[in-house]
């Protein structure tokens, strides 16, 4: 099946961003396709490479951004909801007149087309959030 | 893309405390653009977004209630509140903004797009839909 | 239909609001501090215990797990599935409904 997943929270407060990579982690184990991760609201701070969680623990971001590069996963993290809340492209720095980015690897920042298309496209949609 | 589906926004928070129904309404407006059969639903505290008379001025917020005018230019012409959320607090359908649409098939007819509904009726239309989303 | 939980009952509605709307022959899950609602033996259980008649209740087993819920503390009839049990049932059921 084709699932796309919608990321409402960003890493560490609530525990979404856990269970949304659980859960696509199994559905890829067994064999089903990922058509997108759209991350809206606070689930745009998935989305930062300027992270430094304890070391012992996980660390969230990179997380996202290895199982996107190994499964060449779709992760979009919304434009609207990326300014208000600083998470940038060089694309959008140069845009806003901002003096660096800070998108994580994996990540590409998008509009909200992208989560409708994927309830659209996708055979399920799931909403991780709080 | 070929396919129509049913899309159901579900909002079940109040205005101002927290973002989401502010950046829930977003998505309804850019989804409009994708022509699918769309409604939206209001139940629990999310009845409060659409209570008459909100100003935000000396809470420094930006009120967006006025929005909510717009949908029916949107062609977002059905709005199901639930009759029990309204009854639990206290409210009644003359709290809420008197939100519109015009029908160009009816001679571009002014009408309601509140549809005041009972959480039997809400239970059966939530199992129509394809897609749904909570704000 | 899949309905997803994720609040504890003792925190927020949304379990019980759940209830009000899924319909006989739902599969309802809880899910992150949703297991909590799973517990026997609360001021909660009789909701859930009274809805698993009609409704199919399962509980994520690492938030389970990772909380210290043991399954035999939870109400009887309520399944245990791990994340392959979650996708599952996200694939059996033709929608999923997050109550957030």
């Amino acid at each position: 099946m084709k699932l796309a997943v919608m990321v409402n929270e960003g890493p560490y407060t609530h525990q979404a961003s856990d269970t949304a990579y659980n859960f696509i982690v199994a559905a890829l184990d067994a064999g089903h396709e990922i058509f997108r991760v759209f991350f809206y609201h606070d689930g745009v701070n998935n989305g930062t490479r300027l992270t430094t969680p304890p070391q012992d623990d996980r660390h969230i971001v990179n997380r996202w951004s290895e199982l996107s590069n190994t499964h060449d996963l779709d992760l979009v993290v919304c434009v609207a909801a990326a300014q208000r809340r600083g998470i940038v492209d060089p694309d959008e720095a140069k845009r806003n007149g901002k003096d660096s980015d800070n998108i994580a690897p994996g990540f590409r920042i998008s509009g909200l087309g992208q989560l409708i298309e994927a309830g659209i496209q996708a055979d399920r949609l799931l909403v991780f959030g709080d | 893309m070929s396919e129509t589906k049913k899309f159901m926004y579900i909002n079940r928070r109040p205005p101002c405390g927290t973002v989401y129904p502010l950046e829930g309404l977003e998505v309804v407006l850019i989804g409009a653009a994708f022509e699918q059969e769309v409604c939206m639903v209001f139940i629990s505290d999310g009845v409060f977004q659409l209570k008459q008379g909100q100003d935000t001025i000396d809470s420094g917020m930006k009120n967006f209630s006025p929005t909510y005018r717009a949908l029916g230019d949107y062609e977002v012409t059905r709005l199901y509140v639930e009759r029990e959320s309204l009854e639990e607090r206290g409210l009644t359908e003359a709290d809420l903004m008197p939100l519109t649409w015009e029908d160009e098939d009816d001679d571009w007819a002014e009408k309601p797009s509140i549809q005041i509904v009972s959480r039997t009726q809400l239970s059966d239309l939530l199992e129509e839909q394809d897609v749904v989303f909570n704000f | 239909m899949l309905h997803t939980v994720n609040k504890s009952p003792f925190e927020s509605a949304s379990l019980k609001t759940c209830l009000g709307l899924a319909k006989s022959g739902s599969d309802i899950l809880l899910i992150e501090d949703g297991v909590y609602g799973a517990l026997a033996g609360t001021i909660h259980t009789t909701m859930l215990a009274e809805a698993a008649g009609t409704v199919s209740v399962y509980a994520l087993g690492p938030d389970l797990k990772a909380r210290g819920l043991p399954e035999d503390r939870l109400i009887p009839g309520i399944k245990v599935v791990g994340y392959d049990g979650f996708v599952e049932l996200a694939c059996t059921n033709d929608k999923v409904q997050s109550w957030l």
